[in-house]
């Protein structure tokens, strides 16, 4: 028992990791960009909003029949995780980089920055810990929709919560939610610290 | 001698809505050109057509003999100073950095730069060894405004831009700024372009004064001139004195 504990909780550190990381790396430049074209604003939030809604255990129901991508196994609970990941990310990396004071930027056009210097001198250091409250959300979220990987072979805290749901066992339940909520907790209290730290006023 | 900024039947329009109306007017070096209206003149607008924030609808801004849309942007932004009524210091930055910035951007040496920015703040009558590690939070509205002006100055540019910049002060700190303004432009020799709504400002600072009214150029003329005025706007400002 322990040691399945130890391994299962494991597995799940490293679910939400490698989705948090994956959604990082594209919803970062994507709010980035959705900041600079209003145009594609308007389709790419609907279109994850849209993911979001789906529930949970459908969306990975549905990746399993695709090709290539889907399948049983890691890599189809990862990519669906990426998804939910990807939402708040992006929608808070877009808000911070507008919250910037307008009178700030103009100072900032006005000096001669050009749209790179601006960005990376200006807006992103203005807009970081609002980018990381998107991340720790994302990850916090993630905790819990990474037990559900379990349903489609994606290992995790998840094996041990469908195993005390089958068996109404309730111990076995227990070993998988607390895990899983002490993980949220730390991963909020952890990633909160950073955000002050970074926070630049 | 040539003009350092000209406007040439400038217009400005944004759809429909003209903002600037066949705006003429030549600004030679070291003077100091105080543009006066209410809100919504027009004043504004004007100030952000010479470092090329906006571009004209029609005619054309000369700086240097060049009009803004032949220049590339930013290296004509380089060599305009530009200070606002927000200020706009970059809140993440210390004092220094903040002044040091255009040299950084501009790929100064750092022992350059320091310098360069130690001299300033001492010109602006702010100590660089109590201010240069603060960050703006932790300065007054004048003071505030006095590294708004060290910045503008950092790499010496010819022109220098004044959107309403005491505007939020209290009247001695206004006092003040409007003293070292006048010590500097003549001092350092600087042209700059003033925009204000305060009369009395305006009499203080200007070489010339151009009173804007409505997207037009109602006056332009000295401040010893424009105090006989008793028609028009300028009459109406005149008469709040």
């Amino acid at each position: 028992m322990i040691n399945s504990l130890i391994e299962l909780t494991l597995e799940h550190i490293e679910l939400i990791l490698i989705a948090v990381v994956f959604a990082a790396a594209i919803g970062i430049p994507c709010g980035i960009l959705l900041h600079r074209n209003v145009r594609l604003r308007r389709w790419l939030l609907t279109v994850t909003n849209i993911v979001q809604t789906i529930p949970a255990l459908a969306l990975f129901g549905f990746l399993i029949p695709i090709p290539v991508i889907g399948g049983i196994g890691k890599k189809t609970a990862i990519l669906a995780l990426v998804l939910y990941a990807l939402l708040p990310i992006m929608r808070n990396t877009l808000v911070g980089l507008q919250q910037v004071d307008p009178a700030i930027r103009e100072s900032a056009i006005a000096m001669g920055m050009t749209s790179g210097q601006l960005l990376k001198l200006v807006e992103l250091p203005l807009a970081v810990s609002t980018i990381l409250a998107g991340v720790r959300v994302a990850t916090v979220t993630t905790v819990g929709t990474a037990t559900i990987a379990a349903a489609i072979g994606g290992g995790g805290l998840g094996v041990f919560i469908f195993r005390g749901i089958a068996s109404v066992d309730n111990t076995q339940l227990l070993a998988g939610a607390v895990p899983a909520a002490l993980i949220a907790l730390i991963a909020d209290g952890g990633l909160g610290w950073i955000e002050r730290r970074l926070s630049p006023a | 001698m040539s003009a350092a900024v000209s406007f040439c039947n400038v217009h400005y329009s944004i759809g429909a809505r003209n903002i600037l109306a066949d705006i003429s007017f030549d600004l030679y070096p070291g003077q100091t050109l105080v543009m006066l209206g209410r809100s919504g003149s027009g004043k504004t607008t004007a100030l952000k057509l010479i470092n090329a924030l906006l571009t004209p609808s029609q005619g054309e801004v000369l700086v240097e003999g060049k009009a803004t849309t032949a220049w590339n942007p930013i290296r004509l932004r380089r060599q305009i100073g530009y200070v606002i009524q927000d200020v706009g210091l970059f809140p993440h930055f210390t004092i220094a950095r903040n002044v040091g910035l255009v040299p950084e951007l501009e790929g100064w040496q750092p022992s350059r730069t320091t310098t360069r920015v130690r001299e300033l703040l001492d010109l602006v009558g702010l100590p660089h060894a109590d201010f240069e590690n603060r960050y703006p939070r932790q300065l007054s509205g004048g003071q505030k405004q006095r590294v708004g002006i060290a910045r503008a100055l950092a790499v010496d540019p010819p022109i220098i831009l004044f959107d309403e910049p005491f505007g939020a002060l209290d009247p001695v700190t206004r006092f003040d700024l409007q003293n070292q303004f006048l010590d500097l432009t003549r001092r350092l020799n600087k042209t700059a372009v003033f925009v204000t709504h305060d009369v009395q400002e305006a009499v203080r600072l200007a070489s010339r004064i151009a009173v804007l009214h409505e997207g037009r150029l109602e006056l332009l003329a000295t401040p010893a001139e424009f105090k006989l005025q008793r028609e028009g706007e300028a009459g109406k400002f005149i008469a709040t004195l």
